[in-house]
């Protein structure tokens, strides 16, 4: 069994994160998507978000990655401004869909980071080959993604998302389109490779038992404003398999969290009453 | 791996299935001359109102050096304006893409020129490029490309997945490289469909335009002129060089867009 390289070095720093939507136009809504964050992720860990629809975990994701600006509060990565950490090319992005390009082929696909930064043909093919090896796809490298079957897509986005070695993988439902049992094969596959690459990952999801099974750690959300009502550590065997889903103390995992989600929905519908009240005073 | 993949297109169709493909059309084709030419030697259709085919492929083969001469005057009209206007279209469509600004000041002109009846406009640009020169015809061409060409190039460029932008923005990827390594191939779909449309519309205005005033060995003076004459079946052998030049120019732009995306959902066999 292994023990995970997890360290005190801190790779993610939210402070006082808080994100509040604008509305435009007449009908200005003004949405409060996450208030008051403050989360520490440290180097090796694999971390989940977890919450209601609406909660503001994508957000979340895409405050870390930089992708959308905070509107209060510090984001820290490595040390440095989230920003700069995106143009020092810290993070590696998968999301629900693929996003794969149809017109290069797999191995292409895979490149495709490597050449934004102008690395050599030769070092390109080499690391994508390597790449497409760490997700079982070395045979498909000249196929087209559209001749592949969805988690052979969502694969290749792994492969690609790697391709530079990110400090930091942020995975935005990577499986929430794949079937059940397609699911529960990428999740050990995913597990693997965090294994080997010792990735830090940040994880959206919808799915309780992903979560508990996946993660160090699952930051549990609630919605309007999106806040952080529970952290549960996920204290499994580091060395998690398919017998993992089968232990007690998993079924329990499952279960503090599912109760911390209903406490937080509660939460989130007297806010909405609260809200609704206040309108009509 | 129990994943299962769809193997790699092989050489895709075959010769028979191609012919088979051709063979239907052709007989329709075929039948309807059949049926035409039947119908107006029974109803004794005086050949001013409609030539039977056989008479107007008499005419073709009778007029051959003078039909040819006059098409090949007119395709380089046509290819003329068909580069013209796309190339403006193109370049007026990434501008409008690139720039929201832009696109607000500049869309409104454009939807003025396309709106102005080419049939007005055909004279006036005769005027402006010179009567008996080439270049009128293949301004006509050009003014009646460019709409389609441009607005499609716009729409394509900005055609993109969202999750494609955030993906190469994650990638701090520099704006030429997203329009290089998405926009562009997103939008080359959008611009094939405009150019195929453009074909038909660059035929149409070249041969629009030798009708206010060209030399006669032109597409448009020579069907003009023959229906003057009441001889209808030189007209009409000139018609179907027009058309001919039209599926012809239609086809070499479906030979260029398999050449250039060959990764397209359309041209894929046993797809996944």
């Amino acid at each position: 069994m292994t023990e995970r390289p997890t360290t005190d070095d801190v790779v993610v720093d939210l402070r006082g994160v808080s994100k509040v939507f604008e509305g435009r136009g007449q009908k200005a809504a003004r949405v409060e998507a996450l208030s008051g964050i403050d989360l520490s992720v440290r180097r090796g860990e694999f971390i989940s978000l977890i919450g209601p629809s609406g909660c503001g975990k994508s957000t979340l994701l895409r405050i870390v990655g930089d992708l959308i600006g905070v509107s209060d509060g510090t984001v820290m990565v490595n040390g440095k401004l989230a920003r700069e950490a995106r143009l020092a090319r810290e993070y590696g992005m998968v999301f629900q869909a693929p996003v794969l390009f149809d017109w290069r082929t797999v191995q292409r696909n895979v490149e495709l980071p490597l050449e934004i930064i102008g690395r050599p043909k030769e070092e390109r093919e080499a690391r994508a080959r390597e790449m497409l090896a760490l997700v079982e796809l070395g045979d498909f490298a000249g196929h087209h993604p559209w001749q592949l079957s969805g988690g052979m897509q969502q694969r290749a986005a792994i492969a690609r998302a790697l391709a530079l070695d990110p400090a930091i993988l942020l995975m935005d439902e990577p499986f929430g389109a794949l079937d059940e049992m397609t699911r529960e094969r990428m999740n050990l596959e995913l597990l693997r490779i965090w294994e080997r690459t010792a990735t830090t990952v940040i994880f959206v999801t919808h799915s309780i038992p992903e979560a508990v099974f996946l993660s160090t750690r699952v930051v549990v959300m609630s919605a309007r404003p999106g806040r952080i009502t529970k952290i549960v550590p996920v204290d499994l065997p580091h060395h998690r398999d398919v017998e993992t889903r089968e232990m007690e103390r998993y079924f329990e995992l499952v279960t503090e969290v599912r109760e911390s989600l209903r406490g937080s929905e509660g939460e989130a519908v007297d806010l909405r009453r609260v809200a609704a009240e206040g309108l009509s005073a | 791996m129990s994943v299962v993949a769809v193997p790699a297109p092989s050489s895709g169709v075959t010769v028979a299935s191609t012919l088979r493909g051709w063979l239907l059309p052709l007989g329709i084709f075929v039948g309807f001359l059949v049926v035409w030419d039947i119908l107006v030697r029974f109803l004794g259709l005086p050949q001013f109102i409609l030539p039977a085919p056989s008479r107007i492929a008499e005419a073709w083969v009778a007029y051959l050096p003078e039909l040819w001469a006059s098409t090949t005057y007119t395709l380089v009209e046509i290819i003329a304006g068909l580069i013209i206007g796309s190339c403006a279209g193109i370049l007026m469509g990434a501008v409008t893409a690139r720039w929201v600004g832009l696109r607000e000041s500049l869309l409104p002109f454009a939807v003025a020129v396309n709106s102005i009846p080419i049939i007005a406009f055909a004279p006036l640009l005769n005027n402006w490029f010179g009567l008996d020169s080439q270049l009128s015809k293949a301004m006509v061409a050009a003014v009646l490309c460019f709409f389609p060409v441009m607005i499609n190039t716009a729409r394509g460029l900005l055609h993109v997945d969202p999750a494609a932008l955030e993906m190469l923005r994650s990638g701090a990827a520099s704006e030429a490289q997203v329009f290089r390594m998405v926009r562009v191939p997103s939008a080359l779909p959008f611009l094939f469909t405009a150019l195929k449309v453009a074909t038909t519309l660059a035929t149409i205005g070249a041969i629009i335009g030798e009708y206010f005033g060209a030399p006669s060995l032109s597409i448009g003076q020579y069907i003009v002129r023959y229906a003057a004459f009441l001889n209808l079946e030189r007209s009409w052998a000139a018609i179907v060089f027009a058309c001919s030049i039209g599926i012809g120019l239609y086809m070499l732009v479906v030979a260029v867009e398999r050449l250039v995306m060959p990764w397209h959902s359309s041209f894929r066999v046993g797809e996944a």
